[in-house]
């Protein structure tokens, strides 16, 4: 191709491209015009100039870059021209540039790690959350030293080994004793990892249950888009529940026909006593949800038609966390993390955990679920409801607390 | 072998009949030539992902700056962004439709359809595929479910929104969210169109390989592609009805009122008659297909960078019957670790555990893989084509994603990251980055075979740099969001006085995706520019072993002229010591090699062992040599 059939070309390209690009622009500033007609109440003058300035310096980029091209081949013709040897080696700039995102990308992941690695949530508050946090750790450290020595060797090796016309390549098509190597290592730190992981989480959900410390069961209902809380009350026993009762006084379907259900009292919020372990019973309304609580260590989809369970045991309190973290507003929460529908980006509570005594002169002051209204609804005797004992009855009524296996409620 | 020398008779019958009167429609569009085929599945690809980056690119908007208004957006989306501002329920359709589109339609057709269809056949040696009409069916439908998808953009309803994992009974109740109506009645005839497309191509893609290989082509001599693309069609063709099952009970609960995925549900006061189903059992199904799915995704472009790489390097891959023994262990473990997806849905914790050691184990072939790619390209001669950079890219991203995996086979630590930007960051890197950079390796690689025309290699390098490193810019710091607890799908993080230290991470992101997208614009600009005014390619570009590149530039029906040509050895002979080229293609036989064969080439053949023996006592090896 002559060099001057290029230049046309390129230039009726680019032109083409000008053309192209302007017509779009007054494309797009009539749809602004439009959008403004439709809404003139919104401040927009500002938006539309950046989104007009943003196609423009857009286009000015790849005019830029349309000009940069077309003086790398004129200056690679000429060379070719000359007779001299082709112009640009590109293999050694795709090698120093492999070299240079090697050393850049590993400072990257160092700013990244101290940085937003010390953004991330405080050191777990549950006595099983230690456990996957050291877990966790000990894979970070297994992880990070494969991710960077794998790395220096795939860019390194790009970049020592870049083509050169006086080389050849090493024929090396296989060596069993190196497969095998490299099968055996992973496989045995991965045995590690499994075995670690494995009893990890049968701790958590296998637990061997303490007659002596029997652990106060909360129950959470999720719907669109809000969480309910069920304490046991005086008998220590979450009551039964049948969706087909669940009306507008009873939104929960809890069956007060269960003597279990009628002292059954509701919280705004979630208040755990420290060092006591919790059984959560978690359930769902409408659709599946997923009971999150990331400082604990915590999270099992919630799945209507289903009640899951799962024990923990919080370590520190909210204002022991709020030391911790130097932050006086530091709050507990628990959230939804399975997609739920157009709320889910805002289905939260607040968790406390406080001292025995605090959790005891707040609980006293809760409300049962069971007013006047259900006990008509129930056939249940209008009158005051009997005097509780709190939390202390928590820990001795044994009743119903079963295995912690997850059971169908069907 | 007789069925192969039946079959060559067959096609020679064929060319001798000179072609049949080709029209504009059996050319273009009803074709059956598998080369068109290929071609047909790579533009609706491209176009289709350049849909899905699109919706990226809407709810990055959305997440960098959720108080601001863009009136652009009402421009284009109307009633959904009111004021410019998306809204909530058409912010978990954007996610819901980018993820369907990328997995199925993009990372499944698009690169599966595309690379197997075209790379197949004359990978082989053969004149088409086993079933050219099956072929072209495969592509109708695909198309009709991009279509369909498509269209639910245009109701009134808006489209599917319930997550492209589609969990009910989100997606089953209709009043659970607006996009559970129509738009997921779309979305499930859609999958089921899409699902049979994968089918009869996968049936296609497993019998045309194993009956129709041409003479010498035994299993062992088959390039890695070949390899990958038929794993991966089993995978499909044993997964894909598990999807189909499901997605037909679906339409039954949604439609015909059963309750196999529902049972207890109130919504609001109203209490639904459905009894006795369980949204478990969706959760088992979807992921029986959805696990091996996204192998059906990264295996190919395993097996494609497996290609460039050792192309590029001129030097054979190191491992060859490690790397699909490997591929064959992924292929099996893949069918039996779809659990971890489900450790914290409620699925009883006994199984949890078995999960997570199957899930483990994977790890294992996968890190294979990818010490065979460093010792492929150690002491090798590197040629960075824009091919090979992206082949790079795409070991760098599976190994950044993959190593991430470990942390979420993990049961336990899965616990607190489950449903996080941490997932999102682990599989947008393994399976979204690394595939898409298989497949563009592959698009830089074998266009020159699909269009006779070479690319332009510096856009290509441009390329490739702007969109490696936006990547990285892209999913790196996510992790960190989803170590924090920040679950995915939120619309906003406006709620949570905690996730406000990310919105700057946020805004930092979005730039990144941005700069990602218009990146594409320089492929976009190249691939088609090229198609019609790139230089003109010469018959091996790149001077490579495999079959394909004996075919003859200009496309005809049949692939090869004359005969098929014969295999005579494995696709990998780079820099053979003793011979003078630094590549001797499949059908170079060794008759013609004496100076560099080697004592295993001849599998134990005695006469040609010997045969070599005596050559080479006759010529004696220069001293330094090499």
């Amino acid at each position: 191709m002559s060099l001057r059939k290029f230049i046309t070309n390129k230039t009726t390209a680019a032109l083409a491209v000008l053309i192209t690009a302007f017509a779009n622009t007054s494309v797009f500033a009539q749809d602004a015009a439009a959008g403004a007609a439709a809404a003139p109440k919104v401040d927009m003058g500002e938006i539309y100039k950046s989104v007009i300035f943003y196609i423009l310096a857009f286009l000015a980029v790849c005019l830029f870059i349309a000009i940069i091209g077309k003086a790398i081949r004129v200056y690679e013709l000429s060379r070719e021209a000359q007779g001299k040897p082709v112009g640009i080696n590109w293999n050694r700039i795709h090698a120093s540039l492999f070299a240079l995102f090697l050393v850049v990308g590993l400072y990257g992941v160092y700013w990244e790690y101290t940085v937003h690695g010390a953004m991330l949530l405080p050191d777990a508050a549950s006595e099983h959350g230690k456990k996957i946090d050291k877990m966790f750790n000990l894979t970070l450290i297994i992880t990070t030293i494969v991710f960077v020595v794998t790395h220096i060797l795939l860019f390194g090796f790009s970049y020592i080994y870049k083509y050169s016309a006086k080389r050849k390549a090493y024929y090396y098509p296989h060596n069993n004793t190196i497969e095998k190597i490299w099968t055996i290592i992973p496989a045995l730190v991965l045995t590690v990892l499994v075995l670690m992981g494995f009893l990890t989480w049968r701790s958590i959900f296998f637990k061997t249950e303490d007659p002596k410390n029997k652990p106060l069961q909360i129950e959470v209902t999720s719907e669109q888009f809000k969480w309910s809380i069920r304490y046991p009350g005086a008998d220590g026993v979450v009551g039964a529940k049948n969706y087909k009762l669940t009306t507008a006084t009873n939104p929960l379907g809890i069956d007060f026909k269960d003597l279990n259900s009628r002292d059954d009292e509701m919280a705004d919020e979630m208040v755990i006593p420290v060092g006591k372990p919790v059984k959560l019973i978690l359930t769902s309304k409408d659709v599946i949800h997923s009971f999150y609580m990331p400082h604990f260590r915590v999270q099992l989809n919630t799945v209507p038609g289903m009640r899951v369970f799962f024990e923990f045991t919080p370590t520190k309190t909210t204002a022991e966390m709020q030391q911790e973290t130097n932050d006086p507003n530091f709050k507990y929460l628990f959230y939804c993390a399975k997609i739920c529908g157009s709320g889910h980006y805002n289905m939260q509570k607040v968790v406390r955990v406080v001292s025995e005594a605090e959790y005891k002169t707040w609980i006293a002051e809760q409300k049962t679920y069971l007013n006047d209204d259900l006990r008509k609804q129930f056939n249940l005797p209008v009158a005051p409801a009997p005097v509780k004992s709190v939390a202390d009855s928590v820990a001795n009524d044994s009743a119903a607390v079963k295995t912690n296996q997850m059971a169908l409620n069907k | 072998m007789s069925t192969i020398a039946l079959h060559d008779e067959h096609n020679h019958d064929h060319a001798d009949h000179g072609h049949h009167k080709e029209t504009l429609i059996s050319k273009y569009i009803f074709s059956m030539d598998h080369k068109m085929i290929a071609k047909q599945f790579l533009i609706t690809g491209i176009i289709m992902a350049v849909i899905a980056m699109g919706l990226s690119i809407l709810f990055r908007i959305q997440l960098a700056w959720p108080d601001k208004n863009f009136p652009f957006l009402e421009t284009f989306l109307g009633k959904w962004a009111e004021g410019g501002r998306i809204k909530p329920d058409f912010y978990l359709a954007l996610v819901t439709i980018h993820g369907t589109i990328m997995v199925f339609f993009v990372l499944t057709a698009g690169l599966s359809g595309t690379f197997s269809n075209l790379l197949i056949p004359l990978q082989v040696g053969a004149r088409d595929m086993a079933s050219p009409f099956l072929n072209m069916l495969s592509y109708w439908f695909f198309f009709l479910a991009c279509v369909v998808m498509m269209s639910s953009f245009f109701i009134q309803t808006g489209p599917a929104s319930g997550g492209w994992t589609v969990y009910p009974p989100l997606s089953v109740v209709a009043k659970a969210m607006p996009g559970s109506g129509l738009g997921m009645t779309l979305w499930l005839v859609s999958m089921v169109l899409f699902v049979a497309s994968s089918l009869m191509g996968g049936i296609n893609y497993v019998s045309t390989i194993l009956n129709m290989r041409t003479k010498g082509m035994d299993l062992w001599k088959m390039p890695l592609t070949i390899w990958a693309f038929f794993l991966t069609a089993i995978l499909g063709i044993l997964s894909f009805p598990v999807l189909v099952a499901g997605v037909v009970l679906m339409v039954f609960d949604r439609s015909f009122g059963t309750s196999f995925y529902l049972s207890d549900i109130v919504i609001g006061t109203d209490i639904l008659p459905n009894e006795g189903g369980s949204p478990i059992l969706w959760q088992h199904l979807f992921w029986f297909l959805g696990h091996p799915e996204v192998y059906i995704v990264i295996m190919p472009a395993l097996g494609i960078s497996s290609e460039v790489i050792s192309v590029n390097s001129r030097k054979p891959i190191f491992g060859y019957h490690a790397m699909v023994y490997s591929l064959i262990g992924i292929t099996v473990l893949s069918f039996i670790v779809w659990g971890h997806h489900m450790f914290v849905t409620g699925m009883n914790p006994l199984l949890g555990g078995v999960f997570m050691i199957t899930t483990l184990i994977i790890a294992v072939p996968s890190a294979v893989k990818t010490f065979n790619y460093l010792a492929t390209l150690w002491r090798g001669n590197i040629r960075f084509t824009p091919a090979m950079l992206f082949a790079i890219g795409l070991v760098s991203f599976f190994i950044s994603g993959g190593l991430t995996g470990i942390f979420l086979g993990n049961a336990s630590l899965d616990i607190n990251l489950h449903d996080t930007y941490f997932v999102v960051a682990h599989f947008h890197l393994v399976m979204g980055s690394a595939a898409i950079f298989g497949m563009l390796a592959g698009v830089y690689h074998w266009f020159p075979k699909m269009f006779g025309r070479m690319m332009n290699a510096k856009l290509g390098y441009l390329h490739f740099w702007l969109t490696f490193i936006a990547a990285y810019l892209v999913f790196f710091p996510l992790h960190f969001l989803g170590l924090d607890g920040v679950p995915r799908r939120y619309y906003a993080f406006t709620e949570f006085e905690f996730m406000k230290k990310w919105l700057t991470v946020n805004v930092f992101v979005t730039w990144a995706a941005i700069m990602a997208a218009l990146a594409q614009v320089a492929f976009l600009f190249n691939f088609f520019y090229s198609i019609f005014k790139g230089k003109v390619s010469p018959q091996n570009p790149w001077e490579a072993n495999t079959l394909e590149w004996t075919a003859p530039v200009e496309h005809l029906h049949g692939n090869w002229p004359g005969e098929i040509p014969t295999v005579y050895r494995w696709p990998y002979d780079y820099s053979k010591p003793g011979h003078d080229a630094d590549f001797i293609p499949q059908t170079v036989p060794f008759s013609q090699t004496m100076s560099s064969n080697l004592p295993h080439d001849f599998e134990g053949n005695e006469e040609a062992e010997k045969i070599q023996r005596d050559w080479e006592l006759a010529n004696p090896v220069p001293e330094n040599k090499g």
